[in-house]
């Protein structure tokens, strides 16, 4: 049961910097799509204002046929939406499994929950750490944490904020068959990566932002030679008008 | 009926200024370190020993003893900062630094009983019983004058503040510390002389409430930061403006309504505390709660 | 593997020997110790034991530091006052008052808590700190408090030899009532809930946490104990006199002790009563000025916070297991002459990864 993730319009300003202008994007049912983009283009504001933690100027956000616009996060959440933070956020002195419980039990028993924790846990390779303080994980055994945690909830739409920051390579390999699989049961993904390789060998549509604006949406190939996004990223000028 | 409102609202915006150089400290405390120095009232009382001992041993004018206990003031803030503030860290930081800070407010107090005993005592000069004529009330000199120290002191500060190199990297840190310290300001030494200032005008305040009061013990210090702590909490935390407005108010209001109802007039600041704070949880002018915990 | 299996179990055991342990020599401890002072001592440290470990329940587990809980105390202590009074109540019926006026300060937990529990860390420890002062105010000025010359309770018929054993024996079962509650609200959905919001509160409310209905629910648990506390104490000291009851020593004395022992675990509050209040009691006994002991919690607070910030059992049980696991890793690595992958060196290798290569040296 899953649902295309829209947004339209939706610009952003703080104080005197337009952090977004008019940006649509649309996350397709069961697709990965990526958000790419050079620094400060505003991939995470993007986000923030998908997903209710900041408020937007302007624009809707939708999930499948339902508004979610200025949603706030918990709400987000309950529709079926789940996010990553790009500086792992988890909860330090809770232990592994325990984090994997925090989120809302939707109706099953604590047991299965339980259950359902662990699988997941086993499914991101971390359960030999289920009885550990959260807080002793490294770095990347925090982002599969935080990728096992935001599945508890079967959110239908999940959005990861730079997945494979940071991580050692074989690790990334781990993460994006992971990814592939639970899209393959039907998850739209919407990741926002600086990682080319990983974003382009696993995402079916890439949209690029820059300054705050969508310069470029497409199939990756389409996208990589696209001399705006080149422009974006390199700076290198785009042929003469 | 009239002259006793218009003299207690007189008195009340002077004593207001008063209340707002205090209460400027601790928002400005707060601005830079993130911290709620609740000591800020027992250094106050402290400041007003310090007059209190200069003034009486050493026959010291008040006004001129300033000279000296602003400067000690603005070194014991600094040693406060230095000990036991700057060397916490991790994840609890703010509610250490707070409950350091009681723990000290606690130590000062103490110690204030021993030397002092919890007899009340005041400061009496020349100029803190004549009253001038104004209208048909008479406001007391000293009223006027400590209106005046405030005004100077904010003044002072101001200049600091916005005028100063050393104000600069104070407003650079009250806004994102990370950047401030990346663009290389020593964010310690900026906390530390913030702390120290933040303290300093407490002497200035405890002077002038040691006039004013009309006798205090240690533990005034509880009543007074109860007022400064009501004062930031309506104004919202890192207002400094926010500050003088709310406290020049809530002194008024709370002046006018002594004349009636003397044993709750200091219920004001807390009434209009838990109003404010029940709609407007940040404060009338303070920033979005915007800082991590 | 058993030895894992035998250490849990071990590990189960023992607290559960330890506590059965304690508290048949907490209930002995009148029988033994007939003094008065000494049973005076251990009614005083009870209630501390219970309020501390009440304290804890909410703001150890939500990491929200209340500085005010003593209008708590002071409410309960002043119903029961009010109560004993207005219904004529003395001896033994008055402890059937404990638990109204639990409920009392539970009630004025609500309104207190939605108003103070909306905004951030700092602004609520200052806001209870300002609700303190109000509760101060309104019971020096109210008639029915008995203005600032405070209420008296009922004394009384009891025989003076034992005294004070019913007292003693009422702060037993409330202290040991508390405990058991905090250790079931730690292992409950809701004590999670309680300590995510700890960790991250943002972060928890995004996953689905309802943050202000489990805050409000845990202070107006604590509210209630805290509640009951105040009022076994007044029914004992005798008076409510607003000074003494709602004094900022009192908070700050129930906040070190629960950081001494450790914030936000169930053993720590209750360690550090049983610690600190006899030597405070001890130092009041032996000094004749009362400010001594007020330098003297401030100081060693400043310590504790500086050098133990976590507290004596979290430091003491860190030191030791790690003590215990390098000696661990020290058997294993020569039982089996390699390097044990699973070391906890925190590498930033794919566990599936590092397993496969450990194996294949």
């Amino acid at each position: 049961m899953t649902a295309t993730l829209r947004a339209e319009g939706v610009s952003k300003a703080f104080g005197g910097l337009q952090a977004l202008s008019d940006c649509s994007l649309t996350a397709e049912a069961g697709r990965i799509t990526g958000l790419i983009g050079p620094n400060g283009s505003g991939k995470t504001t993007l986000f923030n204002a998908i997903t209710g933690y900041e408020r937007i100027d302007a624009g809707q956000v939708f999930l499948g046929d339902r508004r979610i616009t200025g949603a706030s996060p918990q709400r987000v959440f309950a529709c079926g939406i789940g996010r990553t933070f790009q500086l792992t956020r988890i909860f330090p002195r809770l232990t592994v499994l325990e984090n994997m419980l925090v989120p809302a039990r939707r109706g099953r028993s604590s047991r299965q929950h339980r259950e359902r924790a662990m699988e997941l846990l086993a499914f991101t390779g971390i359960n030999g750490h289920a009885g550990a303080p959260a807080g002793t994980l490294s770095f990347g055994q925090r982002k599969l944490l935080e990728l096992a945690y935001v599945l508890v909830a079967d959110p239908a739409v999940v959005l990861l904020d730079e997945p494979a920051g940071g991580v050692n390579p074989s690790l990334i390999l781990h993460i994006a068959d992971r990814i592939r699989e639970l899209n393959k049961a039907g998850r739209t993904f919407l990741i926002v990566e600086h990682n080319m390789d990983f974003v382009m060998g696993l995402c079916h549509q890439v949209t690029v932002l820059d300054s705050g604006t969508v310069v470029a949406s497409g199939p990756p190939d389409a996208v990589r030679n696209n001399p705006r996004v080149l422009d974006a990223y390199l700076g290198i000028e785009a042929d003469d008008d | 009926m009239a002259s006793e409102i218009s003299q207690a609202i007189a008195a009340g915006i002077l004593g207001g200024c008063v209340y707002a150089l205090m209460a400027a400290g601790l928002t400005l405390i707060f601005g830079v370190l993130d911290i709620i120095n609740v000591a800020q009232g027992i250094l106050v009382v402290l400041g007003a020993y310090l007059s209190y001992v200069l003034s009486v041993h050493l026959h010291l004018d008040l006004l001129l003893g300033l000279f000296i206990t602003v400067p000690a003031m603005f070194v014991i803030g600094v040693a406060i900062y230095w000990l036991f503030i700057r060397p916490l860290r991790g994840a609890e930081r703010t509610s250490m630094t707070l409950l350091a800070c009681f723990a000290v407010g606690l130590i000062i107090e103490g110690v204030l009983y021993r030397e002092f005993g919890s007899n009340y005592v005041s400061l009496t000069t020349w100029y803190t019983t004549a009253t001038v004529h104004i209208f048909d009330f008479y406001l007391a000199d000293i009223y006027l004058i400590g209106f005046g120290l405030a005004v100077v002191a904010i003044g002072v500060l101001y200049l600091i503040l916005y005028r100063t190199t050393f104000g600069r990297a104070v407003r650079a840190t009250m806004q994102n510390q990370v950047a401030a310290r990346l663009i290389g300001i020593d964010v310690n030494r900026v906390s530390a002389l913030t702390f120290g200032i933040g303290t300093a005008v407490t002497a200035i305040g405890g002077m002038v409430y040691g006039a004013i009061s009309g006798g205090f013990t240690p533990n005034s210090g509880y009543d007074l930061i109860s007022r400064l702590l009501a004062i930031v909490i309506l104004a919202g935390m890192g207002s400094i403006g926010g500050a003088l407005v709310a406290a020049v108010f809530m002194t008024t209001v709370e002046a006018v309504v002594d004349i009636w109802q003397p044993d709750w007039s200091v219920a004001v600041f807390y009434l209009a505390m838990v109003i404010i704070l029940t709609f407007r949880p940040t404060g009338l002018f303070g920033r979005r709660a915007a800082r991590a915990q | 593997m058993t030895d894992e299996r035998n250490r849990h179990l071990l590990g189960r055991s023992l607290p559960v020997a330890g506590v059965g342990a304690l508290i048949l020599v907490l209930a002995a401890f009148p029988l033994v110790f007939t003094n008065p002072t000494a049973t005076n001592f251990g009614i005083i440290t009870l209630v501390f034991v219970t309020v501390a470990s009440a304290w804890n329940l909410f703001s150890g587990f939500s990491g929200y530091l209340s500085l005010g809980h003593a209008v708590f105390y002071g409410t309960g202590a002043y119903f029961l006052v009010v109560a004993a009074k207005d219904w004529n109540l003395n001896g033994s019926a008055v402890f059937w008052l404990l638990p109204l006026a639990g409920a009392v300060a539970a009630l004025i937990a609500v309104p207190l808590g939605l108003v103070a529990l909306r905004v951030r860390r700092h602004t609520f420890v200052v806001i209870t700190i300002a609700f303190f002062f109000i509760a101060q105010l309104s019971a020096s000025n109210l008639s029915v408090t008995g203005g600032s010359s405070g209420a008296l309770a009922p004394i009384p018929n009891w025989a003076s030899a034992t005294y004070n054993n019913p007292f003693y024996y009422v702060a037993l079962l409330l202290a040991a009532a508390t405990v058991v509650l905090s250790v079931l609200v730690r292992r409950s959905r809701f004590g999670l809930q309680l300590r995510a919001i700890r960790d991250d509160e943002d972060r928890a409310a995004g996953l689905g946490v309802r943050t202000m209905p489990v805050k409000l629910t845990a202070l107006v648990l604590s509210a209630f104990i805290t509640g009951m506390a105040g009022a076994l104490w007044v029914y004992f000291i005798g008076q409510a006199v607003p000074q003494f009851v709602f004094d900022p020593l009192f908070d700050l004395a129930v906040v070190l002790m629960a950081f001494f022992g450790g914030l936000g675990t169930i053993a720590g509050p209750v360690l550090g009563a049983l610690v600190l209040e006899p030597t405070q009691l001890y130092l009041n006994l032996q000094e004749t000025n009362g400010y001594t002991s007020e330098i003297l919690f401030g100081a060693l607070f400043l310590a504790v916070i500086l050098f133990l910030p976590r507290g004596v059992l979290p430091t003491a049980a860190e030191y030791a297991s790690s003590e215990w696991a390098r000696k661990l890793a020290l058997r294993v690595r020569s039982r089996r002459g390699r390097t044990d992958p699973a070391d906890g060196e925190g590498s930033a290798a794919a566990p599936v990864g590092s397993e496969a290569a450990g194996t294949t040296r």
